[in-house]
């Protein structure tokens, strides 16, 4: 069988020195209504690595990265992204900031309205607004190829299966070449064979934009496919972080129930 | 007596004891609650529609392209009801006038009737019923799958882009959709008048624009501007603050019917008070 596990990535980008903090969390406590979702997390991710978040279905994952990006406001703590405290910034610093990040939604999100060719075109018309009309298709052509998609380009988005969207939608997020990647459940319903391909692509990325991601996911064989560095959420608070191999030979029944 | 509605004891926040209230008076108060939170929140929604109107970027691309929505869609549906209303209005109207041997005065009073009042109002309805509740779905779901957020990320201020784009394009459209409507309640009521006599469309026209003067047309399109603001925010509004789940795209596009119907005739009761206290 073939080896999923991550052969470590040997340079990260030439001007940025490894071990840079991109996003770094203190402290992080969200909650709704009654429910207290986070209660204490801290978190770093350093430049160039796949940081992979584990945790059960509703243990809040989703919650922690819409914080970083600012789509949800923490009750309390602090959240760093790329030296600038998030939760500080006015509308014009966000969207600068927004600008470098890319968010790949659980749901893929792709705008219903619009064609595939259009909901990628939709970011970088508004993110990379120098470019002209053929530098435009190009990149678009570029990253419909890079998720083996060149040919969905005319088609609605209700006219793709679930992997397309996922899919198209991973292409829409890296449209832009952002420095910082959040996938949310990348793989999560999707037939294993696509899995392991959506894994390959996000090493794929890492690898050639030189991004640091952090993936959220219950799926082990897209963790080990894919993490640099794992940590697991349970009841609202890091429960363990490592690399996989902590992870895999550690005897705490939580941890095994996952990697079974 | 017998007790109708369940009773529930809960405790009171100024003297400490507990009270007994039935369930009905707790909804009840609930009900009233949300209304007003309602009403504030929508308050709050107003005042940022107004901040990202007058903001540098506006997306007039996005504008046009739901001037055009709004007009293309509505406007085979505006024809056909403002053509029957005037048939119907003129063909009601006949007896009355008869009785007094006015029926000369015909022409101009059903004019009059459908430029002041029946034109709008009817127009505002039936676009509350067709763009409120489009725009209350369309946005719901835009919001229930993440597509909003999905802006919000791409550094696109969604509340420029979506709600203002929808509610100033409602807001222009509406007023030239009255017309429109006028127009051909007109075209109605000369087929109405000449189902019982013989009027060529030259005289139709001059007896009805003998009564009709200015004043008349202006109050109707100043309120049709509001109409149009009233279906684009309430739509807007109910849209984009739908709840999480699936089912909320319908309540969403439901209650923008309900709630937009209900202030176009409220903002037309105070038009015409204004009107009449002026002129
Ligand atoms: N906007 C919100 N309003 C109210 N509650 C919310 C909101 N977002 C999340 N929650 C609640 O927070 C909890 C965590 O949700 P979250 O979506 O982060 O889970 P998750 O870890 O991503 O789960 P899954 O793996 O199923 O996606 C859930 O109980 C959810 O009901
Ligand atoms: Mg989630």
């Amino acid at each position: 069988m073939k080896n999923l596990q991550k052969e470590p990535v040997p340079t990260i980008s030439m001007e940025e020195k490894p071990g840079r903090k991109m996003i770094e969390i203190i402290g992080l406590k969200k909650g709704f209504n009654n429910q207290e979702v986070l209660k204490d997390i801290s978190l770093q991710l350093f430049s160039g690595e796949n940081l992979v978040v584990l945790g059960k279905s509703g243990s809040g994952k989703s919650v922690l990265i819409q914080c970083i990006i600012r789509l949800l406001v923490p009750d309390a703590g602090s959240i760093e992204v790329l030296g600038k405290d998030v939760n500080s910034l006015n509308r014009y610093e966000l969207d600068e900031l927004r600008k470098k990040i890319g968010f790949l939604f659980q749901s893929g999100a792709l705008y219903d309205s619009m064609t595939v060719k259009q909901n990628l075109e939709f970011p970088l018309r508004r993110i990379r607004k120098h470019l002209t009309e053929k530098e435009i298709k190009e990149k678009v052509n570029e990253v419909l190829e890079n998720v083996g998609l060149a040919d969905a380009l005319d088609k609605m988005p209700s006219q793709l299966s679930g992997g397309m969207r996922k899919r198209i939608s991973l292409a829409r997020t890296i449209v832009i070449d952002p420095s910082i990647m959040l996938y949310d459940e990348p793989t999560t319903g999707l037939d294993p064979v696509t899995s392991d391909e959506i894994s390959a692509l996000i090493n794929e990325v890492q690898k050639k934009y030189k991004t640091s991601s952090i993936i959220i996911t219950h799926d082990i064989e897209c963790a080990k496919a894919t993490a640099d560095r794992i940590m697991m959420l349970q009841d609202g608070e890091v429960y363990l972080e490592g690399n996989i191999n902590d992870f895999e030979n550690s005897t705490d029944p939580i941890i095994k129930s996952f990697f079974k | 007596m017998k007790n109708l509605h369940p009773v529930i004891k809960i405790k009171s926040f100024a003297t400490g004891k507990s009270v007994k209230i039935s369930e009905k008076t707790l909804e009840k108060t609930q009900m009233a609650t949300e209304f007003f939170s309602d009403i504030g929140n929508m308050a709050i929604f107003i005042k940022e529609i107004f901040k990202e109107t007058f903001s540098r970027d506006f997306e007039f691309k996005e504008f046009l392209r739901q001037c055009y929505e709004i007009g293309n869609k509505s406007l085979p549906l505006i024809a056909i009801t403002g053509a029957i209303m005037g048939v119907v209005l003129t063909i009601q109207s006949r007896p009355a006038l008869e009785d007094f041997g006015a029926v000369t005065m015909l022409p101009g009073m059903v004019a009059i009737s459908i430029i002041r009042e029946i034109g709008p109002v009817i127009t505002a309805l039936i676009l509350a019923g067709k763009i409120g509740s489009g725009m209350g779905a369309e946005l719901g779901s835009m919001k229930v799958s993440e597509q909003i957020d999905a802006m919000e990320v791409s550094a696109t201020n969604p509340m420029r882009y979506l709600v203002v784009t929808r509610v100033l394009a409602a807001t222009f459209m509406v007023p030239i959709l009255v017309l429109f409507a006028d127009g051909l309640g007109l075209f109605g009521s000369w087929v109405g008048v000449n189902i019982k006599g013989d009027v060529s469309i030259v005289l139709f026209l001059s007896q009805a624009f003998s009564s009709v003067e200015f004043i008349d047309f202006f109050p109707a399109l100043v309120k049709s501007f509001f109409f149009g603001s009233v279906i684009g925010i309430v739509g807007c509004y109910k849209g984009y603050n739908a709840g999480r789940g699936t089912e909320s795209v319908g309540v969403a596009a439901n209650s923008a019917v309900v709630l937009s119907s209900l202030l176009v005739i409220v903002v037309d009761l105070i038009a015409v008070q204004i009107t009449d206290m002026i002129l």
